[in-house]
């Protein structure tokens, strides 16, 4: 459960993630391809070079996703509907992916913050990133 | 889905080559999965036709001359006793149910009086001093952790989905110590580290 706390936390590391949402989108999904290389295995039909634009652009538009979580952290599920959908009966990326994807984020996070992420910090945003893992598995059974 | 180690099996963008996600299982049993041997008694029964020490050959971690070399220099800079106690610090405070293996660490109540505990600390830099030895013996980390896989189960009663817990802890503190220089390839190298500790100490559970 995310406590008052941990939303202030968040939003407080959202600010910081500012303006370089391509930036850690992109570097999200790089360490995600590079530590764990079966995720690849979902885009096929994209160029997986360093710094390729198809990368990057995906990578924005995870980032934008999360940061659209955190703007309606109160209601995840309405908000996240679409995309909720979209992975459930499109996408159908296996969830276990979305921890992944989650620890990853999260290094970013430790790599550009270093002390800043402190443990409380790690907590909320561990937290965060699990309830909107388990809103776009919401119904895919 | 691979028996022994519950991985699926990846192939390359040509179906040349195979591995399983786990990257401990050797391709040949990945081979197997894809002709529909998938039952484990196969694979036991060739792991004993190969002999043990060709098991022992066939089944053993491989580490390329990249990854040893981003591991130890990453280990090099590693202060183990803040390291250590950061990263049990960090696991109690993200994960608290861990600590139910703490009762008597006394005060648990808040991240500062975790982060301050000197028990928490001390225990942190217990944990990964002996994670140092799988660092030295790379190329034989089940018999490094045969003994304290043996413990964990018998007498700690910890399952092993904190050892992976512990190991995705210990990533970030390295992540937000290091920053930049902890690179995608360090990352990779690192994550593969740990899954191998963490899947030579469930090793001896029964």
């Amino acid at each position: 459960m995310l406590t008052a706390d941990d939303k202030k936390l968040i939003l407080h590391v959202w600010g910081k993630v500012g303006d370089h949402q391509e930036d850690f989108g992109a570097e999200t999904l790089e360490r995600m391809f590079t530590a764990y290389p079966q995720t690849k295995t979902y885009f096929p039909h994209f160029d997986l070079h360093h710094g390729s634009d198809q990368i990057r652009a995906h990578g924005k538009k995870v980032v934008n996703a999360l940061g659209n979580a955190v703007k309606n952290v109160d209601n995840l599920s309405q908000a996240l509907s679409e995309l909720s959908n979209l992975h459930a009966y499109n996408l159908r990326v296996d969830p276990v992916n979305f921890k992944l994807l989650s620890q990853c984020f999260q290094v970013v996070l430790a790599v550009h913050l270093g002390n800043e992420y402190s443990p409380e910090i790690h907590s909320a945003m561990d937290k965060f990133l699990a309830a909107v893992a388990s809103v776009l598995a919401e119904k895919y059974r | 889905m691979h028996q022994l180690c519950q991985g699926e099996a990846l192939w390359g963008p040509d179906s040349s080559e195979m591995s399983f996600c786990c990257f401990l299982c050797p391709p040949a049993a990945a081979k197997l999965v894809l002709k529909g041997c998938f039952t484990c008694p196969l694979w036991k029964r060739i792991k004993a036709d190969l002999g043990s020490e060709q098991s022992r050959l066939a089944t053993m971690v491989h580490w390329t001359a990249e990854e040893k070399q981003l591991i130890a220099s990453v280990w090099s800079k590693v202060n183990v006793e803040e390291c250590g106690a950061e990263a049990l610090g960090r696991l109690l405070i993200v994960y608290p149910w861990t600590q139910r293996f703490f009762a008597s660490f006394g005060n648990l109540s808040s991240p500062t009086a975790i982060i301050g505990n000197p028990k928490v600390r001390a225990h942190g830099r217990k944990v990964l001093t002996s994670f140092g030895e799988a660092v030295k013996n790379l190329d034989n980390i089940k018999a490094t952790y045969s003994k304290l896989s043996e413990l964990h189960c018998e007498k700690l009663h910890v399952d092993p989905e904190n050892f992976r817990l512990l190991g995705d802890i210990l990533i970030i503190v390295l992540a937000s110590h290091f920053a930049r220089d902890f690179t995608p390839a360090c990352q990779f190298a690192w994550q593969k580290l740990v899954n191998v500790v963490a899947h030579a100490l469930a090793r001896k559970y029964h």
